[in-house]
């Protein structure tokens, strides 16, 4: 693999010293088979060490590496320098969440939104001793749903989140849609409030961009549309049935 | 310096901290739990296990095989009470995480499904598809936020255990956003910290597998245990060591040399047929797998690829819909990152340190022997492991361990004790020394002294070692100890989110652990398991059925001492793989 040189043009604040985000450049060298994030290590490595990012199992199932590249939400370490060579990249902060420092964002909101949705079985029956059975095809209702890494990729790229942050969001939503197509789970009634909301599903515009940047195939935005016909239904059957509340 | 008041402090939040804090809480829901990590706990380490975790259920499966595969797994080196406790709790354990709404992979009729793993006598890995680490971590989070008394800390870094009257009394911590320190007071502190992979050039693990709880305990006065013990994963990418799960060959896939010829069979695995059955060929346990490779490579037998030497790894014969149903993440991986579609290519692969068999040492009830202290999971050695763990038991592990740990430590906290002591005083003074970090005019750059640590690591406690190479590794690593003390220089000198400062505290205790690992492996003069000594080729039964204590002293080496293993049914045998067997039936 021969040597070449790229440069990586990144996005520096420190908001406790800087008046605004500056944008600092580096040249790296690179091999073929390096990964933005690699890219982003070498900076820290050998050029510059406060430069700042989160990362960790360099795999793409952590969910850490979310930054903007080149102005797409993307995860650093499954997208590669080559395919960047030689115009070069510009790395920032996911769009839509404050700075906490360099491309390191706040994520404190996206994990308010989570726990609010009830993300865990609120089971039926007892289930006794042995497993609940099911099968393939209930597993098939929500098991696209359960793969979300909680990246916020959807986040940057929801130009609903962007205008009001109040929004439960894409993988929220999708969260919540998971528990709610599992057999196993009585809990609907209660995570319906939340899809109800004004800041739940009909927060939601359509855009569908968020299920474009789903690195796992999530398809967050066919949750949400999924719920609005849900939201509906639920809807109507409280205004023709006000004793079923 | 904020100071938290709380019961127990839960140090990590993967897998087995997880399992600790919901267990001590359900205890008792008074105590208040403090799970305190340096990452928010879906990012853990655990996210990134695939294959599955080990529970007995089916009907030709029993407790009594789970026992004899773990032990002769591990070269009779785990503690066999232990080992008789975990095998017993697995099962309830991975349907509590059914129950919580873990997706594990099923049969057509809606019942879990199982597969093989290597060393295996029968099916035994209840799987999620190839993500099984994932949903289990997921699972455990969502279901930890319906525990009140659970109060996160997310992305607080732990840097020293405050001891008082011999007792664990407080953990210093730096939030990470502000850089501010917080001393969390407390009763007792649970380490579920994980591995410490990080301490070589080419592994699986995460970026944050660093060896802290290990680190903190040792210098509290705990001992590590068998650290010498690391497993090499025998199936990674070259150069980045990404993780080619060993479901794949619990599915069927088949590892070959650059003939094409499956060179297992001539490393105590084969005969080739009847293929697949259990603990033969590619169903053999890793340590096995991984030291083959290393023979290939010196017979000139492996694929040269720009990232290092390589076999090949071979799925195709499964066809497009198992591979893709049964382990996507591999599939997605093998494209990303070795651009290799394995539905139509073999995958080049080659071992990667993967897995910590050594840690802190506790009991059974996961107490260390520093009063108030814990430890689960990879971090830990609670004895189940021994010289060379079985994939699937490490799943298994967290949740039954993680379980025993909170159940422990909330026991411990109930109980009144008398407090005194200067642990604020403490807590302060050791502030200062990490804060004093940020101030070094002079010093070495910190990638320079990781680098030399990996490469000496890789050097001289690799696959097979001996006395010279493991001498001059840790030659190596008390001079880069001692180049660590004369400073590291930062470019990072502020306090936010200053992740510099964070990865050479880590680096400090990185290359503690190192050495415990290089003094280890040097003092054991024999092979067994993962650790094979090309001066010392045999197990030697008389002088080291034996686990290892490393002793921290200060800046010098760690003090290794020895002894006795726990045996209570199954006497040392010669551990065997391949040969006769039935044909297994994979579904």
């Amino acid at each position: 693999m021969t040597r070449k040189t790229i440069s990586i043009e990144c996005l520096r604040y420190h908001p406790g010293t800087d008046a605004a985000p500056r944008y600092q450049n580096y040249e790296v060298p690179f091999t073929d088979d390096m990964s933005v994030l690699q890219g982003l290590q070498y900076i820290k490595d050998h050029l510059d060490g406060s430069l700042t990012f989160r990362w960790s199992c360099r795999m793409a199932i952590c969910g850490s590496c979310g930054y903007m590249v080149n102005g797409v939400p993307q995860l650093g370490c499954q997208i590669f320098l080559r395919d960047y060579y030689p115009r070069g990249v510009r790395v920032e902060p996911l769009n839509h969440f404050p700075i906490v420092r360099d491309l390191v964002i706040d994520q404190s909101d996206f994990l308010k939104k989570l726990e609010s949705i009830k993300p865990y079985l609120i089971p039926k029956t007892d289930p006794g001793k042995g497993t609940y059975l099911q099968t393939p095809q209930q597993m098939d209702e929500y098991y696209q749903y359960s793969q979300c890494i909680n990246c916020l990729l959807c986040y940057a790229a929801c130009p609903q989140y962007g205008l009001n942050p109040a929004f439960t969001g894409p993988a929220a939503l999708a969260l919540l849609h998971r528990y709610n197509a599992d057999s196993r789970d009585a809990g609907k009634a209660q995570r319906m409030e939340i899809v109800n909301a004004e800041d739940g599903v009909w927060g939601c515009t359509l855009v569908g961009y968020c299920s474009e940047v789903c690195p796992k195939g999530v398809d967050p935005a066919r949750a949400i549309n999924q719920n609005k016909i849900n939201s509906t239904k639920d809807y109507f059957q409280n205004f023709l049935m006000p004793w079923r509340k | 310096m904020q100071v938290v008041q709380t019961d127990i402090v839960v140090v990590g939040g993967g897998g087995a901290g997880l399992s600790a804090a919901i267990a001590a809480s359900e205890r008792d829901p008074k105590l208040r739990i403090a799970l305190v990590s340096k990452v928010v706990p879906m990012r853990s380490h655990t996210v990134a296990a695939e294959g599955g975790a080990a529970g007995v259920t089916r009907d030709e499966d029993s407790l009594e095989h789970h026992f004899n595969d773990t032990v002769s797994g591990g070269d009779w080196l785990c503690d066999q009470d232990v080992v008789e406790y975990f095998v017993a709790h697995c099962t309830e354990e991975l349907i509590r995480l059914e129950h919580w709404g873990c997706p594990w992979s099923r049969k057509p009729g809606g019942h879990v499904n199982t597969r093989f793993f290597g060393g295996m006598t029968v099916q035994r890995t209840w799987f999620a598809a190839d993500r099984s680490g994932f949903h289990i971590l997921h699972t455990l989070f969502q279901t930890s936020l319906k525990y009140p008394s659970i109060k996160r800390y997310d992305e607080f870094f732990c840097t020293e255990l405050i001891v008082e009257d011999g007792r664990v009394r407080g953990v210093l911590a730096i939030e990470i956003a502000t850089g501010e320190t917080f001393l969390f007071e407390c009763a007792a502190a649970i380490l579920c910290t994980g591995g410490a992979g990080r301490v070589y050039r080419q592994n699986t693990n995460a970026g944050t597998v660093t060896g802290d709880g290990m680190g903190l305990a040792f210098r509290a006065g705990a001992p590590l245990r068998d650290m010498e013990f690391m497993q090499w994963h025998p199936t990674c990418l070259p150069g980045t060591g990404i993780l080619m799960t060993e479901a794949c060959r619990g599915e069927g896939a088949i590892l070959v040399n650059k003939d094409g010829y499956r060179y297992l069979q001539d490393y105590g695995l084969g005969p080739l047929d009847p293929w697949p059955r259990a603990k033969a060929m590619e169903l053999g346990p890793r340590d096995r797998l991984s030291q083959a490779f290393w023979h290939e490579q010196r017979k000139g037998r492996t694929v040269e690829t720009p990232q290092g030497s390589a076999v090949l790894l071979d799925l195709r014969h499964l066809g497009a819909k198992k591979i893709h149903e049964r382990v996507p993440l591999i599939t997605e991986a093998a494209q990303t990152f070795a651009g290799v579609d394995a539905v139509k290519e073999p995958i080049p692969v080659c071992p990667a340190v993967h897995y910590t068999m050594g840690g802190i040492y506790t009991n059974a009830r996961c107490e260390t022997p520093l009063r108030g202290l814990y430890a689960a999971g990879e971090c830990a050695s609670v004895g189940i492991h021994g010289a060379n763990r079985l994939g699937s038991n490490s799943l298994a592990e967290i949740v039954v361990f993680g379980r025993v740990a909170g159940e422990s430590a909330a026991e411990y906290a109930l109980s009144p004790f008398p407090v005194n002591g200067n642990v604020r005083g403490k807590a302060e003074q050791a502030a200062n020394r990490f804060l004093s970090m940020l101030n070094n005019e002079k010093g070495e750059r910190l990638a320079v002294l990781r680098d030399e640590m990996r490469d000496s690591m890789e050097e001289g406690i690799g696959i097979y070692r001996k006395a010279d190479s493991i001498s001059a590794t840790c030659a190596k690593l008390a001079e880069l100890r001692a180049r660590y003390r004369r400073g590291v220089k930062l470019d990072d000198r502020s306090r936010p989110f200053n992740t510099e400062w964070l990865t050479a505290i880590e680096l400090g205790f990185m290359l503690e652990v190192a050495e415990a690992m290089a003094h280890g492996a040097l003092q054991r003069r024999e092979s067994r398991g993962a650790h094979m000594r090309l001066d010392f080729e045999a197990r030697d039964d008389a002088n080291f059925l034996k686990h290892s204590l490393a002793h921290c002293s200060g800046d010098g080496a760690p003090r290794i001492e020895h002894r006795p293993v726990t045996i209570t049914k199954s006497p040392p045998k010669v551990r065997h793989y391949g040969g006769e067997g039935k044909k297994a039936v994979l579904s």
